[in-house]
């Protein structure tokens, strides 16, 4: 049900008006519609006993390539992924390789998902036995800024923040680590031919958004990849044994 | 980038209330609240309004967007303060990190001004 628009308010008119002015109060939040899209989306997955993560980051952080190991990884889970790229479907290519559903989704010129895109892609889901699948994880276009204020309908939020990036990148970009669940310091493998310096990136992170769960990953050498995907395993059954109580 | 879509969801919003009174006015002024801490540029946001309202029923209304400061509550301080954008969110007195956020998040259509039909 949409919510109903608030009627007019009348102001009292200015006299030296010909015609009436008002002010009419609307109230409402600028995303709304993006806001209702997403829990209409969030309710198709908790019929489904699915949970679902919106993977976040700059381009080239490292989404794909992690998303392609925690998918070796996590034998007990069935997982479907929901993708959002630009223009391609480079990366659904290679993450459908993996033998997991793939749903490709083309933003065009857009910068990110949208709860109207993600519902495009929900719709190809239903192909894919929906009720069989424990999570569903939508990589999100590379971006820092605007994937930050639409929600797609996720129970989780978790960004990517690759080592080569710089110590700065959360107080440059707050909204982003201020809403993630999770945050995963990639490409750790390359530390050591680089001067940075992880426990600042810990610390600025932390200012932001003292609950974060923080693991350090490298797809290439599979370091942290066991922590990551217990924090994972967890999410989707604290996701499931809330489903039980609801029902 | 995402100002298009979020001008885009301005006007769709204000169009659903235009179209729901029984005599059409003319909007003159739209009010926005835009928190600090968000993803938003005014700047964008004025300049998206500007083109997408060309020739239509909202052509030539003006946008007037308020900034909300970042405001954070310390816990341990039991006082408010102004984190510093792009360099301090902790609390400048005793260091805790940025817990609760008091404003500064906010996306909100606030009121419009109008003249009757």
């Amino acid at each position: 049900m949409p919510t109903p628009l608030p009627i007019a308010r009348w102001a009292m008119p200015t006299v030296s008006n010909m015609h009436q002015t008002f002010d009419a109060a609307i109230e409402m939040n600028l995303l709304h519609a993006n806001q209702r899209g997403a829990d209409h989306n969030r309710a198709h997955f908790d019929q489904w006993g699915i949970t679902c993560i919106n993977l976040m980051s700059s381009p080239g952080a490292g989404k794909t390539q992690l998303l392609e190991a925690t998918l070796k990884s996590l034998e007990n889970l069935q997982v479907a992924v929901i993708e959002g790229d630009m223009t391609t479907e480079l990366d659904a290519e290679r993450l459908r390789q993996h033998g997991v559903p793939v749903v490709a989704i083309n933003t065009g010129r857009s910068c990110h998902l949208d709860s109207k895109m993600v519902a495009g892609g929900i719709q190809q889901l239903q192909q894919h036995d929906p009720q069989s699948l424990d999570l569903v994880v939508v990589e999100n276009v590379g971006n820092l800024v605007c994937p930050a204020e639409f929600e797609v309908g996720e129970h989780a939020k978790v960004a990517l923040l690759s080592v080569t990036e710089g110590e700065d990148k959360p107080l440059k970009y707050p909204v982003m680590f201020r809403e993630a669940d999770c945050l995963l310091i990639t490409k750790t493998d390359l530390v050591p031919h680089l001067d940075v310096d992880l426990a600042q990136i810990e610390a600025n992170v932390r200012q932001i958004n003292p609950t974060v769960a923080i693991f350090h990953v490298s797809a290439k050498t599979g370091e942290g990849l066991d922590a990551w995907c217990n924090w994972l395993q967890q999410a989707v059954t604290v996701q499931s044994n809330r489903l039980q109580l609801t029902v | 980038m995402h100002e298009t879509d979020m001008t885009k969801a301005l006007i769709g919003t204000i169009r659903d209330w235009w179209d729901a009174q029984p005599e059409k006015p003319t909007v003159q002024k739209v009010h926005l609240i835009v928190g600090t801490f968000t993803c938003v540029e005014p700047a964008s946001l004025q300049f998206a309004f500007d083109v997408q309202t060309q020739g239509t029923f909202l052509d030539g209304a003006e946008l007037a967007i308020k900034d909300v400061p970042l405001v954070a509550h310390c816990h341990t301080c039991h006082a408010d303060y102004q984190p510093e954008l792009g360099s301090q969110y902790a609390c400048p007195s005793c260091h805790s990190p940025m817990e609760d956020i008091r404003s500064g998040r906010e996306l909100k259509i606030d009121r419009l001004e109008c003249v009757a039909a």
